[in-house]
């Protein structure tokens, strides 16, 4: 599978990532590069073989439903770009 | 005391012939003296390492000391350390603290290991050569123009050339072994969820696992004893019982099956490489091992399937890295997708970019069966070719890197030659299994590594493989030029 620009920017905006301008034709070669790389998958049959998400194929382990955390709100915005009132500010989303 | 094992310092902290506050000195003005050379530490903890070292000290002073109690430790910066930057090498975490301590620093604290500073590694654990790091590369102390490996570069050249006497590491499709092999050092990735991945920032889920990197295959079954073990904070954590992995390490290995995969002795490998790893079959034959030929027939297509599961696992890892909670944030984003976008644009380095952008794609609408979930199915059959071969034979056997360490710049500008670097490492990281790499030889003044790869949850016999090996073997106690002194 070959990228073009358009490509590379559909995929940039899924992936919200600003790109230069000028450095698309670098990504679209390199992002086509590993691609065609990675379609060498496609000299093996897998047909029926049943998908590997995990290494071990474990079970999701469950806890019981108890609270397990302290609230630690103010230590952990301590790092936030940018905070009021305990709530973390963005730019405004609704008019 | 820079040339000794951690089993030597233990030794000589029990005998009370120095202090840890001494010995935590010692490695704290070689790091001053030395390192900046090599770039290996983004942060040096001078003032945390000499408070845990008088706690050490006194420690032992009441008789509660443990093996590792006293031994100082470098930890790679993607391990989260509350009160201390831990930036992932990325400029997106270059501010931010920790507000609180990952299982494996825990565990370390509480062994008693004071810990000397963060390491380099490559941004977010993406590389294989360290060049990533948005502080600089790594260089490798054997050769300054050359790449130490990656991702753990920098705990990789700190241990090398003695900066420390061991430090941790991470492990997704080669990080602990290819830069020990680059650098002349042992280190071991463990069983995926043999170690708990709580505070450990994620790459690649189901494929990151951490590990220690030290001298010799005694130090680390040492610090395997302090790592591994059940976390119920990482629910891919394994609740099985920590066998004391230094117990086993003097059975010899009379009769112990070794399967060399033809695979890995293909083309693609350095003569001089193929040389020293033939050399190392050898020295296990007189040992006693039987060594025979096997077949992975899959593992070619292992750096394929797993340019497809790591990119898509960490593009849905680090869309947590969104400017709003933590981390880097633009300057006056004009609205909220410009937050998003201009901070995750800026804050990530170009192959944190390139890898996030191919995982979504593998991921999105219409490419998911053809990417996703054939890479998947063919991590199975790799998976399978292991459990066959490990039917027949206790270990497998190959080269850890199909060269030595390459000069830096070299690949840089070629994603897909840099991930062929990994090509005998990554395999292992898709089945989920352990494996060592140690020094083994050298090639043209480089270290060269030996890998052995072990059946899940069997890291005791790799570690009694290699350090059978080393007891017969001095590769593990030379010194890069520049770094004795």
């Amino acid at each position: 599978m070959s990228l073009n620009k358009d490509d590379v920017v559909k995929i940039a905006h899924l992936a919200r990532l600003a790109i230069d301008e000028q450095s698309i034709p670098a990504y679209a070669q390199n992002l086509s590069d590993i691609l065609a790389f990675v379609e060498q998958m496609d000299r093996v049959e897998v047909g029926g073989t049943l998908p590997m998400a995990h290494p071990l194929d474990m079970a999701q382990r469950l806890r019981a439903d108890e609270v397990s955390e302290s609230d630690q709100r103010a230590l952990l915005q301590q790092g936030a770009p940018a905070v009021e009132a305990g709530l973390y500010l963005v730019p405004k989303v609704i008019d | 005391m820079h040339n000794k094992t951690i089993a030597q310092l233990s030794a000589g902290l029990a005998r009370g012939e120095f202090s840890s506050v001494e010995l935590t000195q010692s490695y704290l003005e070689r790091i001053k003296r030395l390192d900046v050379q090599l770039n290996s530490f983004i942060t040096q903890t001078g003032d945390l390492a000499l408070e845990a070292a008088r706690a050490a000290d006194a420690r032992r002073a009441k008789g509660e000391a443990g093996p590792l109690t006293g031994i100082p430790i470098a930890h790679k910066d993607i391990f989260c350390t509350q009160g201390v930057k831990t930036s992932c090498a990325s400029k997106m975490l270059d501010n931010f603290i920790s507000p609180y301590n990952a299982t494996v620093i825990e565990r370390f604290a509480a062994a008693g290991c004071p810990m000397l500073g963060k390491t380099n590694m490559d941004e977010f654990a993406m590389g294989s050569s360290n060049e990533t790091s948005v502080y600089g590369p790594v260089k490798n102390p054997w050769d300054l123009q050359r790449v130490p490996g990656g991702s753990s570069g920098g705990s990789a050249a700190a241990v090398a050339a003695r900066l420390a006497p061991a430090a941790t590491g991470t492990d997704t499709g080669g990080s602990i072994r290819q830069p020990a092999a680059l650098t002349g050092i042992t280190g071991i990735k463990p069983t995926y969820g043999r170690v708990s991945r709580f505070g450990m920032i994620a790459f690649a889920s189901s494929l990151d696992q951490a590990g220690p990197m030290a001298h010799t295959a005694q130090d680390c079954a040492l610090l395997l004893n302090v790592m591994a073990g059940f976390d119920p904070r990482d629910s891919t954590c394994v609740d099985q019982p920590v066998p004391d992995y230094t117990a086993t390490l003097d059975q010899p290995l009379k009769g112990l099956k070794i399967g060399l995969p033809k695979e890995f002795f293909a083309e693609g490998m350095e003569p001089e490489v193929a040389a020293v790893i033939e050399a190392a079959v050898a020295q296990y034959r007189q040992l006693g091992a039987i060594c025979v030929d096997i077949s992975l027939p899959n593992s070619g297509l292992s750096v394929p399937a797993y340019y497809v599961v790591a990119p898509a696992e960490c593009s849905s890892n680090l869309a947590r890295f969104d400017g709003v909670r933590y981390g880097y944030r633009c300057a006056q984003p004009k609205d909220l997708l410009d937050l998003y976008t201009r901070s995750r644009g800026e804050g990530f380095g170009a192959e944190v970019k390139r890898r996030i952008m191919v995982g979504t794609y593998a991921l999105s609408a219409g490419y998911y069966d053809a990417y996703y979930l054939k890479a998947q199915k063919v991590r199975r059959l790799i998976a399978d070719d292991f459990k066959r071969a490990f039917s027949e034979v206790d270990i497998i056997l190959g080269p850890t890197t199909p060269t030595t360490a390459f000069k830096l710049g070299e690949k840089t500008d070629d994603p897909v030659t840099m991930y062929l670097s990994d090509i005998y490492t990554i395999a292992v990281n898709l089945a989920g299994l352990p494996g060592l790499s140690m020094p083994a030889g050298f090639a043209q003044g480089l270290p060269v590594g030996v890998q052995l790869i072990g059946s899940y949850f069997d890291e005791a016999r790799l570690l009694n493989a290699a350090h059978q090996y080393q007891q017969h073997t001095d590769w593990h106690t030379r010194l890069p030029t520049g770094f004795e002194g």
